[in-house]
């Protein structure tokens, strides 16, 4: 096991991190913190890097340079002989993902397993959970989002909020510490987006710890206890959503807020 | 959309067009019953029954036990090359998907070859090349294999198998680069390994866009059989074909021979259709 530094270790922990593409930084030295319960909304304009910060935090991309921790678990990452890095340790890899339940823009469920397949399957086959407890689990997870009388049905059947409710309720099955949102809501239509966010805000409310990325400003100023305001790789602007929403210091975030509204 | 209570968000469900699955293409009786179709039931009805009446078919008693043995042997070639071959056709897919240089060269080499050769040559080179040097070497007449290697039969399923192999390699290649990276992104983002991954999402998805495919890959295959009567191997067709020789006749065995090949490939593309059911697909 890596050190644990506190009896309650910081859920995540982003230091210093570095993100190339080629020729193309995406990251600049972006530092990151979740505290337990805590919803950290990150925002910003597109190519802002606020996808890559959070793809980076369950390595699904490895960053160039920096540090992450989880629950004060720091990621093992070695030379990639090229200038980068590239995961040290598969095994720990594997572990550290299971502690953070990433919720994709496009849903990403598996389209050839029903429903409860999308659900039962992380814990069935990753964490060795017992069918009939996974499966029962499972059960509860979809009627919370109200897809219990779905559960039988591809995805392929549903509608783009229903697929994505789905894909929370298959997030929340691995019971993990952090949920990771990447712009949970933009490939929605417009009259779907109420009904994901409402299952978001209930999470938020019952003390999950977050990181959302996200384009819905009156909902991260709702739901978020910090507001990261990322431009250009680096973090601009972070604070409470009242002082970020309400009072932003930097000009960017004030013609960016503009924008938007 | 209402407020949500706490605890349990209040969802309403969306108004969605009914998603049931599509049914599978069936026929049932009332799309027999149009006027076109009924007229050619009936011409059809009225060439099997000319057939029945006019041409010979006193031969079928006698050769009935051979027909027979021929259909098993011609059923038991197509099953074991389609499965040996298809199980060689995933990782020589995957290689040339997703594997590193070393091993998809030599998987792109192999399919190219084979698919661009015949495979009446690729046999005759199998069973009249390697099997006239086997003999020559003493370690081989001396191994337990020799009783197999002495027969027709191991180089027919060897050059089939290969032959599936070689196409479908090809057709899986091709299945599992169409699997939505994003679907492949979620596998590891909850945590499952390489091996996980390849067996509970990369497989079964490649596998499931390929079926199309493969059924109809697997009815040429059956067309392929008659060609192991070149090399000795008695199956359907080489019984008939010595039905022929026997009774000097030449319509009777061949369509009845047609009829049989037809049977078998109704058969598979039924098969082939439950399978592609048990995944409703939005079409």
């Amino acid at each position: 096991m890596a050190p644990v530094s506190t009896a309650d270790p910081i859920p995540v922990a982003v230091t210093g991190l570095h993100k190339r593409f080629g020729a193309l930084e995406v990251l600049k030295g972006v530092s990151l913190r979740a505290g337990r319960g805590e919803v950290v909304a990150v925002i910003g304009g597109s190519g802002s890097g606020k996808s890559t910060l959070l793809r980076c935090i369950n390595l699904l991309e490895t960053p160039t340079s920096g540090e992450i921790a989880i629950d004060g678990e720091v990621l093992k990452l070695k030379s990639d002989g090229h200038g980068g890095l590239t995961p040290a340790d598969g095994a720990q890899v594997r572990r550290v993902r299971t502690r953070l339940a990433m919720v994709f823009q496009s849903f990403n469920l598996w389209q050839h397993m029903t429903l409860i397949g999308n659900v039962v399957e992380a814990p069935i086959h990753v964490l060795k959970v017992p069918k009939d407890e996974a499966r029962a689990r499972a059960e509860a997870l979809l009627r919370r989002v109200g897809l219990y009388d779905k559960r039988d049905s591809y995805p392929a059947f549903l509608s783009g909020g229903q697929q994505q409710r789905a894909a929370i309720a298959r997030a929340l099955a691995i019971q993990p510490d952090v949920m990771l949102f990447d712009e949970p809501t933009s490939a929605l239509d417009p009259e779907l987006v109420g009904e994901v966010l409402a299952v978001i805000r209930d999470l938020a409310a019952e003390g999950r710890t977050m990181i959302l990325v996200t384009h819905e400003m009156k909902f991260a100023r709702e739901v978020a206890s910090r507001v990261v305001f990322l431009h250009g790789g680096l973090v601009e602007e972070e604070g409470p959503p009242d002082a970020v929403f309400g009072a932003p210091k930097s000009e960017r975030l004030k013609r960016f807020i503009q924008s938007i509204h | 959309m209402s407020a949500p209570s706490p605890g349990l968000p209040a969802i309403e469900a969306p108004p969605v067009e009914s998603l049931a699955p599509t049914p599978s293409r069936r026929l049932d009786a009332s799309a027999l019953l149009k006027p076109h179709r009924i007229v050619l039931i009936l011409v059809a009805l009225g060439l099997v029954v000319w057939a029945a009446l006019s041409m010979r078919w006193d031969w079928l008693a006698t050769y009935a036990p051979m027909i027979a043995a021929g259909l098993w042997q011609t059923l038991l070639i197509l099953v074991s090359t389609t499965i040996l071959g298809f199980l060689l056709a995933v990782p020589l897919g995957l290689a040339q998907a997703a594997g590193p240089w070393f091993l998809a060269a030599p998987a792109t080499a192999f399919c190219t070859v084979i698919r661009g050769t015949p495979l009446l040559l690729q046999m005759w080179l199998l069973y009249y090349g390697l099997g006239s040097l086997f003999p020559l070497i003493p370690e081989i007449r001396d191994s337990f294999l020799w009783p197999y290697l002495r027969q027709a039969w191991p180089y027919a399923v060897l050059a089939l198998t290969l032959s599936f192999a070689g196409y479908e390699g090809e057709v899986m290649r091709g299945a599992f680069k169409g699997v939505p990276r994003g679907e492949l992104e979620a596998g590891r983002a909850y945590g499952m390994g390489r091996w996980t991954l390849l067996r509970r999402i990369w497989l079964p998805r490649a596998v499931q866009r390929a079926l199309p495919t493969l059924a109809g890959e697997t009815v040429l295959q059956l067309k392929a059989t008659p060609l192991v009567a070149t090399i000795t191997v008695v199956d359907l067709y080489a019984v008939f074909s010595r039905v022929r020789q026997d009774t000097f006749l030449t319509y009777e065995p061949l369509l009845l021979l047609a009829l049989i090949y037809l049977v078998l490939t109704a058969i598979l593309v039924s098969l082939f259709r439950v399978l592609e059911n048990r995944i409703p697909a939005r079409r």
